[in-house]
């Protein structure tokens, strides 16, 4: 299944600090990485796309009206840009919280809206979005999940995380084939001489993941510091004493190989040019942002952004939503508390959409029990 | 005081600077291409300029960080900075920068 292993050239996922986070435990219900494509239609009321603070606050607004959530995000666990860009950066501005960093305010949602059960699609890209003749969407990812709703939520802050390519002449014709940037099979690394470039968690974690089933392994980064837990680095340290795997300081270079098949990666070292003898090459250079297939999906663009109204937050097709960073209207203000307010307004069109018959009426969660019921805070 | 910015065209814009704003903030605020897509948290090299003329050594040294992130880009330079990690100050009136592409929105 060439296609799930690795999807469209660039619309390649990392996997940043996968065993640490994966250990937390986030209810998925994606296949796991090395699972076939699941092959069954799910049906439900809303798909959101992006599991940022957005998205995951809209769980929480949708779920008081009812309305039950699949979400579907390129990372592999929840956050977003909280948890990818600034994990442990502190956030200032979000009400009733003097300071909270990324993690800690996405720890808080998930907290929040663990009640409504949403299902998690981790590691998964949507690729295409159809309106259905009989009403609703059905919802294709590029796992091969099928998920037909009544509602879309693209909740996709600044698009689609991608890996970064390293600055190396030429890798394009490698990508793929031994150069990869997320371990999708373990085994692709099975007795092969790897190179892993980086000093974070994801660069850090694969080092000591592959370790046991590489031939060789090296780890090359520009200085001997990293930013990554300090326990990995230990580890990897304790491995280069035992000479289980090689540490260099240095940049990466240029590469050698024919037809994509790599023999050496070149690294630039204090001492001069450095040839590694490699048939895998793993560059962890972080995440950008690119929009992606929400480009194709013939909504009204403005900028690259999702136009809305500010009644509904609802975009130029009717039962789609846009909330967060990834809208625009007039006053638009990318801040997490904005895209809060988007998803409380956004659940109640929604609501009409997903259930046209029935009366919805207002309520607080302070004195409504109904509400409190779904929350689980009483009997 | 005033920073000389040009943008990923090649454009060339006179913006007012404000004392303790990121150079990033002012390039934003003027509606110039940047992408700037972590908001200012030395955590994506989208806002990589390059520092004009012999400004560079006015400006203090990056970070491991800042270093890191450049180390990231396609088009590094030796006068390569990210400009959320450029706070600006009277001392650096007139200051140039040119966005470079790999910090253009599309980029």
């Amino acid at each position: 299944m060439p296609h799930a292993l690795w999807p469209q050239e660039n619309w390649i996922l990392a996997f940043a600090g996968m065993t640490s986070r994966i250990q937390k435990g986030w209810r998925r219900a994606g296949p796991s990485i090395e699972n076939e494509m699941s092959e069954a239609e799910i049906t439900t009321d809303v798909v959101i796309v992006g599991a940022g603070p957005v998205g995951l606050f809209a769980v929480f607004e949708l779920g008081l009206l009812d309305l039950k959530c699949h979400l579907i995000d390129i990372l592999d666990r929840p956050g977003g840009q909280c948890a990818e860009l600034y994990p442990e950066k502190p956030i200032y501005d979000i009400p009733g919280f003097p300071v909270v960093t990324g993690q800690g305010l996405i720890e808080n949602l998930m907290q929040q809206i663990a009640p409504f059960a949403p299902e998690f699609h981790f590691n998964r890209m949507v690729t295409n979005l159809e309106k259905l003749p009989e009403g609703g969407f059905r919802v294709t990812t590029d796992g091969g999940e099928v998920i037909r709703s009544k509602v879309v939520v693209v909740a996709a802050g600044g698009g689609s995380f991608q890996a970064k390519r390293p600055p190396v002449d030429g890798i394009e014709a490698f990508e793929g084939k031994s150069v990869y940037y997320a371990v999708r099979k373990m085994d692709d690394f099975r007795d092969q001489d790897v190179v892993i470039v980086g000093g974070g968690d994801s660069a850090l974690d694969w080092t000591l993941n592959l370790q046991p089933i590489v031939r060789s392994l090296t780890l090359v980064h520009r200085r001997d510091e990293f930013k990554a837990a300090p326990a990995s680095v230990n580890k990897m340290k304790e491995l280069v004493v035992e000479g289980k795997i090689s540490f260099e300081t240095g940049q990466i270079g240029r590469i050698e190989g024919d037809n994509g098949q790599l023999h050496h990666v070149h690294i630039t070292t204090k001492a001069g040019d450095l040839a590694i003898p490699a048939t895998r090459l793993l560059p962890f250079f972080g995440l950008t942002m690119k929009l992606g297939p929400v480009a194709d999906w013939g909504l009204e663009l403005n900028d690259n952004l999702i136009a809305v109204d500010t009644e509904k937050f609802q975009s130029s097709i009717p039962g789609i939503f846009a909330i967060g960073d990834i809208n625009a209207y007039p006053g638009k203000l990318k801040l997490i508390l904005s895209g809060f307010h988007e998803a409380a307004l956004m659940a109640q069109a929604a609501k009409k959409i997903a259930s046209p018959d029935e009366r919805v009426v207002f309520q607080y969660t302070t004195s409504s029990t109904k509400l409190q019921r779904k929350l689980g805070v009483v009997a | 005081m005033k920073i000389l910015v040009t943008d990923p065209e090649g454009a060339e814009h006179e913006l007012e600077g404000l004392d303790g704003w990121r150079a990033m903030e002012v390039i934003r605020d003027w509606g110039l291409d940047i992408k700037a897509e972590c908001g200012g948290s030395c955590s994506c090299a989208t806002c990589h300029v390059y520092v004009g003329d012999d400004w560079l050594e006015r400006l203090p040294a990056p970070s491991d960080d800042e270093e890191d992130l450049l180390y990231s880009t396609l088009d590094k330079r030796p006068n390569s900075r990210l400009s959320c990690q450029i706070l600006l100050n009277d001392g650096l009136d007139g200051l140039k920068l040119t966005v470079a592409p790999s910090a253009a929105k599309d980029a």
